[in-house]
Protein backbone atom coordinates (compact mmCIF):
# COMPACT_ATOMS: atom_id res chain seq x y z
CA UNK A 1 0.00 0.00 0.00
CA UNK A 2 1.05 3.53 -0.64
CA UNK A 3 2.07 5.75 2.87
CA UNK A 4 2.01 8.59 0.93
CA UNK A 5 -1.76 8.31 -0.88
CA UNK A 6 -3.00 7.26 2.53
CA UNK A 7 -1.10 10.19 4.70
CA UNK A 8 -2.70 12.46 1.87
CA UNK A 9 -6.25 11.35 2.13
CA UNK A 10 -6.25 11.38 5.91
CA UNK A 11 -4.53 14.94 5.72
CA UNK A 12 -7.68 16.24 3.73
CA UNK A 13 -10.38 14.45 5.78
CA UNK A 14 -8.87 15.58 9.12
CA UNK A 15 -8.39 19.06 7.91
CA UNK A 16 -11.96 19.41 6.75
CA UNK A 17 -12.96 17.93 10.12
CA UNK A 18 -10.90 20.22 12.06
CA UNK A 19 -11.74 23.51 10.06
CA UNK A 20 -15.55 23.20 10.13
CA UNK A 21 -15.83 21.91 13.38
CA UNK A 22 -13.92 25.12 14.77
CA UNK A 23 -16.19 27.04 12.18
CA UNK A 24 -19.31 25.33 14.07
CA UNK A 25 -17.79 25.99 16.91
CA UNK A 26 -17.70 29.95 16.62
CA UNK A 27 -21.59 29.70 16.68
CA UNK A 28 -21.10 28.52 20.25
CA UNK A 29 -22.74 30.86 22.50
CA UNK A 30 -24.44 32.85 19.52
CA UNK A 31 -27.13 30.02 17.85
CA UNK A 32 -30.30 30.92 17.65
CA UNK A 33 -32.12 29.55 20.34
CA UNK A 34 -30.47 27.55 23.31
CA UNK A 35 -30.55 23.99 22.52
CA UNK A 36 -29.74 24.28 18.91
CA UNK A 37 -26.61 26.34 20.25
CA UNK A 38 -25.90 23.13 22.43
CA UNK A 39 -26.39 20.72 19.41
CA UNK A 40 -24.80 22.71 17.11
CA UNK A 41 -22.00 23.14 19.47
CA UNK A 42 -21.67 19.44 20.26
CA UNK A 43 -21.70 18.22 16.93
CA UNK A 44 -18.55 20.67 16.35
CA UNK A 45 -17.16 18.51 19.23
CA UNK A 46 -17.58 15.60 17.38
CA UNK A 47 -16.00 17.37 14.15
CA UNK A 48 -12.85 18.13 16.17
CA UNK A 49 -13.02 14.67 17.92
CA UNK A 50 -12.90 13.10 14.49
CA UNK A 51 -10.45 14.95 13.23
CA UNK A 52 -7.69 13.89 15.83
CA UNK A 53 -8.50 10.72 15.40
CA UNK A 54 -7.15 10.96 12.21
CA UNK A 55 -4.39 12.75 13.01
CA UNK A 56 -3.21 10.20 15.04
CA UNK A 57 -3.54 7.75 12.29
CA UNK A 58 -1.15 10.19 10.78
CA UNK A 59 1.19 9.89 13.58
CA UNK A 60 1.71 6.19 13.86
CA UNK A 61 2.25 6.75 9.98
CA UNK A 62 5.06 8.66 10.87
CA UNK A 63 3.65 12.53 11.14
CA UNK A 64 4.14 14.64 13.89
CA UNK A 65 2.02 14.63 16.82
CA UNK A 66 -2.03 15.53 16.55
CA UNK A 67 -1.32 18.90 18.66
CA UNK A 68 1.15 19.96 16.55
CA UNK A 69 0.06 19.13 13.24
CA UNK A 70 -3.19 21.29 13.96
CA UNK A 71 -1.59 24.45 15.56
CA UNK A 72 1.35 25.02 13.65
CA UNK A 73 0.73 24.90 10.68
CA UNK A 74 0.12 27.62 7.96
CA UNK A 75 -3.07 28.34 5.97
CA UNK A 76 -1.19 26.83 2.93
CA UNK A 77 -0.19 23.53 4.49
CA UNK A 78 -3.52 22.56 5.11
CA UNK A 79 -6.14 20.05 2.78
CA UNK A 80 -9.22 21.10 3.48
CA UNK A 81 -11.75 21.88 0.76
CA UNK A 82 -12.32 25.78 0.66
CA UNK A 83 -15.99 24.97 1.57
CA UNK A 84 -15.48 24.54 5.25
CA UNK A 85 -12.75 27.86 5.74
CA UNK A 86 -15.74 30.36 4.34
CA UNK A 87 -17.13 32.69 6.86
CA UNK A 88 -20.00 31.26 9.24
CA UNK A 89 -22.27 33.91 7.81
CA UNK A 90 -26.05 34.09 8.88
CA UNK A 91 -27.25 30.73 10.02
CA UNK A 92 -28.79 29.81 6.76
CA UNK A 93 -25.08 29.63 5.06
CA UNK A 94 -23.88 27.69 7.87
CA UNK A 95 -26.92 25.08 7.81
CA UNK A 96 -26.60 24.76 4.38
CA UNK A 97 -22.63 23.89 4.40
CA UNK A 98 -23.67 21.93 7.17
CA UNK A 99 -26.05 19.93 5.32
CA UNK A 100 -23.67 19.62 2.26
CA UNK A 101 -20.67 18.58 3.78
CA UNK A 102 -22.28 16.23 6.53
CA UNK A 103 -23.64 14.00 3.39
CA UNK A 104 -20.31 14.35 1.68
CA UNK A 105 -18.46 13.17 5.16
CA UNK A 106 -21.00 10.51 5.72
CA UNK A 107 -20.75 8.68 2.99
CA UNK A 108 -16.79 8.70 2.48
CA UNK A 109 -16.90 7.23 6.10
CA UNK A 110 -19.05 4.45 5.07
CA UNK A 111 -16.77 3.65 1.85
CA UNK A 112 -13.67 3.57 4.54
CA UNK A 113 -15.78 1.37 6.99
CA UNK A 114 -14.72 -1.63 4.25
CA UNK A 115 -10.91 0.23 3.45
CA UNK A 116 -8.12 -2.25 3.00
CA UNK A 117 -6.77 -0.12 5.19
CA UNK A 118 -7.67 -1.34 8.51
CA UNK A 119 -7.38 1.69 11.25
CA UNK A 120 -8.80 3.97 9.07
CA UNK A 121 -11.69 1.66 8.65
CA UNK A 122 -11.82 1.02 12.74
CA UNK A 123 -11.90 4.89 12.57
CA UNK A 124 -14.96 4.63 10.45
CA UNK A 125 -16.99 2.12 11.69
CA UNK A 126 -16.76 4.05 15.34
CA UNK A 127 -17.90 7.62 14.44
CA UNK A 128 -21.37 5.96 12.27
CA UNK A 129 -23.38 7.26 15.08
CA UNK A 130 -22.36 10.69 15.15
CA UNK A 131 -22.60 10.90 11.75
CA UNK A 132 -25.71 9.77 11.42
CA UNK A 133 -27.22 12.46 14.06
CA UNK A 134 -24.91 15.82 12.09
CA UNK A 135 -26.51 14.60 8.72
CA UNK A 136 -30.48 13.85 10.64
CA UNK A 137 -29.76 16.98 12.20
CA UNK A 138 -29.32 18.61 8.97
CA UNK A 139 -31.72 17.41 7.23
CA UNK A 140 -34.25 18.56 9.69
CA UNK A 141 -33.09 21.81 9.19
CA UNK A 142 -32.82 21.93 5.67
CA UNK A 143 -36.23 20.71 4.86
CA UNK A 144 -37.90 22.53 7.26
CA UNK A 145 -36.41 25.71 6.73
CA UNK A 146 -36.39 25.40 2.58
CA UNK A 147 -40.56 25.55 2.77
CA UNK A 148 -41.18 26.67 5.75
CA UNK A 149 -41.90 30.57 4.40
CA UNK A 150 -40.63 32.95 1.91
CA UNK A 151 -38.56 34.29 3.21
CA UNK A 152 -36.53 31.25 5.02
CA UNK A 153 -37.07 29.40 1.35
CA UNK A 154 -35.03 33.07 -0.42
CA UNK A 155 -32.43 32.42 2.33
CA UNK A 156 -31.92 28.76 2.10
CA UNK A 157 -31.90 28.95 -2.02
CA UNK A 158 -29.44 31.93 -2.11
CA UNK A 159 -27.40 29.83 0.66
CA UNK A 160 -27.45 26.86 -1.49
CA UNK A 161 -26.28 28.86 -4.93
CA UNK A 162 -23.29 30.88 -2.87
CA UNK A 163 -21.77 26.92 -1.47
CA UNK A 164 -22.59 25.12 -4.54
CA UNK A 165 -19.29 25.24 -6.45
CA UNK A 166 -17.73 25.28 -3.05
CA UNK A 167 -19.08 22.00 -1.79
CA UNK A 168 -18.05 20.28 -5.44
CA UNK A 169 -14.56 21.50 -4.58
CA UNK A 170 -15.05 18.91 -1.72
CA UNK A 171 -14.32 15.99 -4.51
CA UNK A 172 -11.19 17.65 -5.75
CA UNK A 173 -9.22 14.39 -7.38
CA UNK A 174 -5.60 13.42 -5.73
CA UNK A 175 -2.92 12.38 -7.64
CA UNK A 176 -2.93 9.48 -6.19
CA UNK A 177 -6.63 8.57 -7.23
CA UNK A 178 -6.22 5.69 -9.41
CA UNK A 179 -3.36 3.80 -6.84
CA UNK A 180 -6.26 4.22 -3.62
CA UNK A 181 -8.52 2.64 -5.89
CA UNK A 182 -6.62 -0.23 -6.81
CA UNK A 183 -5.71 -0.81 -3.31
CA UNK A 184 -8.95 -0.89 -1.86
CA UNK A 185 -8.06 2.17 0.16
CA UNK A 186 -10.86 4.13 -0.64
CA UNK A 187 -13.56 4.13 -3.84
CA UNK A 188 -12.27 7.24 -5.20
CA UNK A 189 -13.67 11.27 -5.28
CA UNK A 190 -15.76 10.54 -8.30
CA UNK A 191 -17.75 7.62 -6.87
CA UNK A 192 -18.55 9.48 -3.89
CA UNK A 193 -19.78 12.70 -5.77
CA UNK A 194 -21.83 10.53 -7.58
CA UNK A 195 -23.55 8.88 -4.59
CA UNK A 196 -23.83 12.01 -2.65
CA UNK A 197 -25.60 14.00 -5.43
CA UNK A 198 -27.64 10.63 -5.50
CA UNK A 199 -28.78 11.45 -1.95
CA UNK A 200 -29.25 14.99 -1.23
CA UNK A 201 -31.62 15.31 -4.38
CA UNK A 202 -34.55 13.87 -3.02
CA UNK A 203 -33.79 16.21 -0.23
CA UNK A 204 -33.75 19.21 -2.23
CA UNK A 205 -37.30 17.88 -4.12
CA UNK A 206 -38.81 17.62 -0.21
CA UNK A 207 -37.08 21.23 0.79
CA UNK A 208 -38.28 22.99 -1.90
CA UNK A 209 -35.34 24.05 -2.97
CA UNK A 210 -33.33 23.71 -6.58
CA UNK A 211 -29.62 22.33 -7.41
CA UNK A 212 -27.92 24.83 -9.88
CA UNK A 213 -28.44 24.58 -13.08
CA UNK A 214 -25.80 21.82 -14.41
CA UNK A 215 -24.36 24.18 -17.18
CA UNK A 216 -23.46 26.66 -13.78
CA UNK A 217 -20.71 24.16 -12.40
CA UNK A 218 -17.55 25.44 -11.46
CA UNK A 219 -16.28 23.34 -9.00
CA UNK A 220 -13.49 25.48 -6.61
CA UNK A 221 -10.55 23.60 -6.70
CA UNK A 222 -7.45 24.02 -5.32
CA UNK A 223 -7.72 23.85 -1.31
CA UNK A 224 -6.48 19.68 -1.29
CA UNK A 225 -3.16 21.38 -2.47
CA UNK A 226 -2.60 24.21 -0.14
CA UNK A 227 -4.80 27.02 -2.21
CA UNK A 228 -7.06 28.65 0.32
CA UNK A 229 -9.51 31.71 0.75
CA UNK A 230 -8.23 34.99 2.74
CA UNK A 231 -10.77 34.00 5.59
CA UNK A 232 -8.42 30.70 6.01
CA UNK A 233 -5.34 32.54 7.67
CA UNK A 234 -7.55 34.73 10.23
CA UNK A 235 -8.84 31.26 11.34
CA UNK A 236 -6.32 29.16 12.05
CA UNK A 237 -4.15 32.27 13.99
CA UNK A 238 -7.37 32.39 16.01
CA UNK A 239 -7.37 28.35 16.52
CA UNK A 240 -3.62 27.80 17.77
CA UNK A 241 -4.00 30.95 19.42
CA UNK A 242 -3.51 29.19 22.95
CA UNK A 243 -1.33 27.40 21.21
CA UNK A 244 1.36 29.35 20.48
CA UNK A 245 1.32 31.22 23.18
CA UNK A 246 2.08 27.98 25.68
CA UNK A 247 2.63 25.23 23.90
CA UNK A 248 2.68 22.99 27.11
CA UNK A 249 -0.94 24.33 27.95
CA UNK A 250 -3.05 21.66 29.31
CA UNK A 251 -6.70 21.44 28.01
CA UNK B 1 -20.75 48.31 18.88
CA UNK B 2 -19.45 45.92 21.73
CA UNK B 3 -15.73 45.42 22.12
CA UNK B 4 -15.25 42.02 23.54
CA UNK B 5 -12.09 39.74 24.40
CA UNK B 6 -14.13 36.89 22.51
CA UNK B 7 -12.94 37.90 18.68
CA UNK B 8 -16.70 36.41 17.68
CA UNK B 9 -19.07 38.95 19.86
CA UNK B 10 -16.81 41.57 18.50
CA UNK B 11 -17.25 40.59 14.54
CA UNK B 12 -20.99 40.04 15.53
CA UNK B 13 -20.73 43.67 15.69
CA UNK B 14 -23.85 44.11 18.19
CA UNK B 15 -25.60 47.41 18.50
CA UNK B 16 -26.27 47.59 21.72
CA UNK B 17 -27.80 51.25 21.56
CA UNK B 18 -30.38 49.87 18.71
CA UNK B 19 -30.27 46.31 18.06
CA UNK B 20 -32.20 44.76 21.12
CA UNK B 21 -35.48 43.65 20.80
CA UNK B 22 -37.03 42.36 23.51
CA UNK B 23 -39.01 38.76 22.41
CA UNK B 24 -42.06 38.69 21.25
CA UNK B 25 -45.20 35.99 21.21
CA UNK B 26 -43.85 33.80 18.87
CA UNK B 27 -40.40 34.02 19.06
CA UNK B 28 -40.72 31.55 21.24
CA UNK B 29 -41.48 28.05 19.92
CA UNK B 30 -43.79 25.98 21.94
CA UNK B 31 -41.96 22.99 24.57
CA UNK B 32 -42.04 19.38 23.68
CA UNK B 33 -41.54 16.90 26.96
CA UNK B 34 -38.83 14.47 26.39
CA UNK B 35 -38.62 11.17 27.92
CA UNK B 36 -35.80 8.77 27.66
CA UNK B 37 -35.05 4.80 28.21
CA UNK B 38 -31.80 3.95 29.31
CA UNK B 39 -32.46 0.12 28.17
CA UNK B 40 -34.51 -1.30 25.84
CA UNK B 41 -37.36 -2.91 27.92
CA UNK B 42 -36.80 -0.42 30.46
CA UNK B 43 -39.94 2.29 31.09
CA UNK B 44 -39.12 5.68 29.60
CA UNK B 45 -38.38 7.97 32.11
CA UNK B 46 -39.14 11.78 32.02
CA UNK B 47 -36.12 14.01 31.54
CA UNK B 48 -37.13 17.50 30.68
CA UNK B 49 -38.10 19.98 28.01
CA UNK B 50 -37.25 21.22 24.84
CA UNK B 51 -38.42 24.20 22.90
CA UNK B 52 -39.11 23.32 19.19
CA UNK B 53 -41.12 23.91 16.32
CA UNK B 54 -42.66 20.71 15.70
CA UNK B 55 -41.73 17.02 17.13
CA UNK B 56 -38.85 15.93 14.59
CA UNK B 57 -36.76 18.98 15.83
CA UNK B 58 -37.97 18.55 19.30
CA UNK B 59 -36.35 14.58 18.93
CA UNK B 60 -33.24 16.29 17.43
CA UNK B 61 -33.04 19.07 20.08
CA UNK B 62 -33.73 16.26 23.06
CA UNK B 63 -30.97 13.51 21.61
CA UNK B 64 -28.05 16.49 22.37
CA UNK B 65 -30.06 18.50 25.52
CA UNK B 66 -30.58 14.49 27.27
CA UNK B 67 -29.05 11.98 25.44
CA UNK B 68 -25.50 13.48 24.06
CA UNK B 69 -23.95 11.17 27.86
CA UNK B 70 -24.85 7.98 25.80
CA UNK B 71 -27.13 7.24 28.62
CA UNK B 72 -30.24 6.41 25.99
CA UNK B 73 -31.25 3.74 23.65
CA UNK B 74 -34.88 5.82 23.10
CA UNK B 75 -35.94 8.96 23.07
CA UNK B 76 -40.23 9.79 23.07
CA UNK B 77 -41.40 13.56 23.05
CA UNK B 78 -44.78 14.73 23.75
CA UNK B 79 -45.99 18.33 23.30
CA UNK B 80 -46.19 19.54 26.88
CA UNK B 81 -50.27 20.36 25.62
CA UNK B 82 -51.42 17.62 25.23
CA UNK B 83 -50.36 16.40 28.91
CA UNK B 84 -53.40 16.59 30.95
CA UNK B 85 -52.27 16.61 34.74
CA UNK B 86 -54.54 16.81 37.78
CA UNK B 87 -54.65 20.29 39.67
CA UNK B 88 -52.34 20.97 42.47
CA UNK B 89 -55.80 22.52 44.48
CA UNK B 90 -56.60 18.90 44.55
CA UNK B 91 -53.24 17.15 46.12
CA UNK B 92 -55.35 16.16 48.54
CA UNK B 93 -57.00 13.21 46.95
CA UNK B 94 -53.36 11.28 47.14
CA UNK B 95 -53.85 11.62 51.08
CA UNK B 96 -55.55 8.50 52.62
CA UNK B 97 -56.59 7.73 55.95
CA UNK B 98 -53.97 5.34 57.73
CA UNK B 99 -56.50 2.95 59.59
CA UNK B 100 -56.47 0.85 57.08
CA UNK B 101 -53.88 -2.13 57.41
CA UNK B 102 -55.56 -4.75 55.30
CA UNK B 103 -54.37 -2.40 52.97
CA UNK B 104 -50.77 -2.78 53.53
CA UNK B 105 -48.77 -5.80 52.21
CA UNK B 106 -47.39 -5.94 56.01
CA UNK B 107 -50.83 -6.94 57.27
CA UNK B 108 -50.53 -10.14 55.50
CA UNK B 109 -49.50 -13.20 57.48
CA UNK B 110 -47.25 -14.51 54.63
CA UNK B 111 -44.10 -15.01 56.69
CA UNK B 112 -46.05 -17.46 58.97
CA UNK B 113 -46.41 -19.37 56.08
CA UNK B 114 -43.23 -19.56 54.51
CA UNK B 115 -41.52 -20.45 57.45
CA UNK B 116 -44.25 -23.23 58.45
CA UNK B 117 -43.29 -24.33 54.78
CA UNK B 118 -39.81 -24.25 55.54
CA UNK B 119 -40.02 -26.44 58.84
CA UNK B 120 -42.14 -28.90 56.90
CA UNK B 121 -39.59 -29.23 54.14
Amino acid sequence: MNTEAIKELLYKMADDLLIIGHRNSEWTGLGPILEEDISFSSMAQDKIGQAQALYVLLNDLGEQEPDTVAFTRNANQFHSSQLVELPNGEYDFSLVRHFLYDHADQLRFEALANSSYEPLAKVARKVKGELKYHVFHANTWFVKLGSANEESHKRMQDAVNLAWNYALGMFEESKFEDELIADGVFEGEAKLKEKWLANITPLFLKAGLSIPDGNTWAPVLGGRRGTHTEHLGPLVEEMSEVFRYDPTAEW
Amino acid sequence: MIKSLDPRITRAEIDLENNIEPLRDLDQWETYEVFHQKRRGDQHMHVGIVHAPNAEMALIFGKEQYGRRGLSVNLWVVKTRDVFASDYDDSDIFETVPEKQYREAGGYKVMDKINKYKKGL
